[in-house]
């Protein structure tokens, strides 16, 4: 129960609450490193996804390159870009870039290739353009899996961001970082909690884009 | 000190001694991983209602970040390799269950049927038929524990240098050594690709039933592990 004593004190006390240093900057310092990273790796991830996975080539390409970039460590990865680039946004990004487009480039295109081919034949027969049978029958029916490939590349990114702070960035990580320097194992296990209560918000986010969006045909049949 | 693989006097063992000790960090879990894996999947393949609640608290598992988990567990098991350990143990597991279910589930009923009429009992069925035909499946889960978990091992050096090549990182930062940062994050790689090529390998081993075709298939679904 000391776990949850050490949390208590950390959420209780008034002074977390306040300042460059309080709660709700790191937050949102964290949601703004989580989101600008799933931004450019979904302008990246998804066309590319999208157009291989509706053309069914290079499948065999995007498994190489996911495999690949998987195997690079993305805490060595961000501590090396640190050492090379110094401060600024680039080496918090390009790690958490790296690491997020993978699962979303392989996600879609195994979900547009999971498609049922009878609808979409069905689609082509009727006169209907590629763009159509690509936006109107094809994405539609991907989305839940598309969105599964979004969701696991957020959470990745949130808890990759965390690292971050070893290499002198702001976020939640800040408190587990500091809080293991200054030996303050309140504060490390506030952090912890932060953290980890911010990956099932966002799990909790796509599941309520997902009720939103995928529609009530296609959430039934699968 | 300048040759390529020569180490900072904090770190005892040298560089390849840092290297057997990160994939020993980093297999272990996942040995231990798919050692549980295996009773929790069948159990899930002979209980249907308990696989979608079994899918959530994984799902749930895996969303919490490797540093929580490590600084959390420091109150318990302390600044040690168990610590980093455990969690990418649960990792593993996460990643297999659903893994292993799968496979197994896609042994075809007249195989099944096969077996049973001739004379198999249900160990020997598990055992001969069922866990071969999933191998393919396991491997590909297999796969992805066993690359994630090598890299996340370096993230144990934030909780009292525990990170195997991680602690490389650190080093490099304190001593102003980018060769050394360098050593940290190819070393890894090269880790990761040559684990990865290993199971690959195996799975080839353990399938020589399989038909080319059917490999290729294989191969997608291990696209489809890749893409979880």
């Amino acid at each position: 129960m000391n776990v949850l004593n050490h949390i208590d004190a950390f959420f209780s006390d008034s002074a977390h609450w306040q300042g460059y240093d309080g709660i709700p900057t790191r937050v949102v310092e964290h949601i703004e490193y989580t989101l600008l990273a799933l931004g450019i790796a979904a302008a990246v991830g998804l066309p590319i996804g999208l157009l291989t996975g509706h053309t069914g080539r290079g499948g065999n390409t995007l498994a190489l390159v996911a495999t690949a970039a998987r195997a690079l460590p993305s805490f060595g990865l961000m501590v090396l870009m640190f050492v090379l680039l110094g401060l600024g946004m680039a080496p918090v990004m390009i790690p958490l870039v790296v690491l997020a487009v993978p699962p979303i480039l392989v996600t879609t295109y195994e979900a547009m290739r999971s498609v049922d081919p009878a609808p979409v034949d069905a689609a082509r027969g009727m006169g209907m353009a590629e763009a159509g049978v690509l936006f109107r029958v094809e994405l539609p029916v991907a989305l839940p899996l598309i969105l599964s490939g979004l969701r696991s590349a957020a959470i990745q990114i949130v808890s990759t961001a965390t690292i971050a702070a070893y290499v002198s960035f702001g976020g939640i990580g800040r408190y587990i970082i500091d809080g293991l320097y200054q030996q303050n194992y309140e504060k490390v296990v506030g952090g912890a909690t932060l953290v980890a209560g911010m990956a099932l918000a966002t799990l909790a986010v796509f599941w309520a884009i997902a009720r939103l969006t995928v529609s009530p045909g296609v959430r039934r049949s699968s | 000190m300048n040759e390529l693989f020569d180490m900072p006097s904090d770190i005892q063992q040298g560089y390849f001694g840092v290297v057997a000790l990160h994939l020993r960090e980093a297999l272990l879990p996942v040995l231990a991983g798919l050692l549980v894996a295996l009773p929790v999947a069948q159990l899930c393949v002979r209980l249907r209602w308990l696989y979608p609640p079994v899918l959530w608290v994984t799902t749930v598992l895996y969303a919490i970040p490797s540093l929580a988990f490590f600084v959390v567990l420091i109150d318990y098991t302390g600044l040690s390799e168990l610590t980093v350990m455990i969690p990418l143990a649960v990792y593993s597991l996460v990643v297999l269950v659903p893994a292993i279910v799968d496979g197994v589930r896609s042994v075809p009923q007249e195989t099944l049927a096969a077996a049973t009429a001739m004379g198999f009992g249900p160990v020997r069925r598990y055992v001969q038929v069922q866990l071969p035909i999933a191998a393919p499946a396991i491997i590909a889960g297999l796969r992805v524990a066993s690359v994630s978990s090598i890299s996340l091992v370096s993230v144990g050096m934030l909780i009292g240098n525990e990170g195997a090549l991680g602690n490389l990182l650190n080093s490099g930062m304190i001593y102003h050594q980018d060769r050394l940062i360098w050593l940290s994050v190819v070393g890894t790689a090269v880790l990761a690709i040559l684990v990865d090529a290993a199971l690959i390998v195996l799975r080839l081993l353990v399938t020589p039933w399989m038909p080319r075709g059917a490999r290729k298939n294989a191969r997608t679904t291990a696209v489809q592990e890749a893409a979880r």
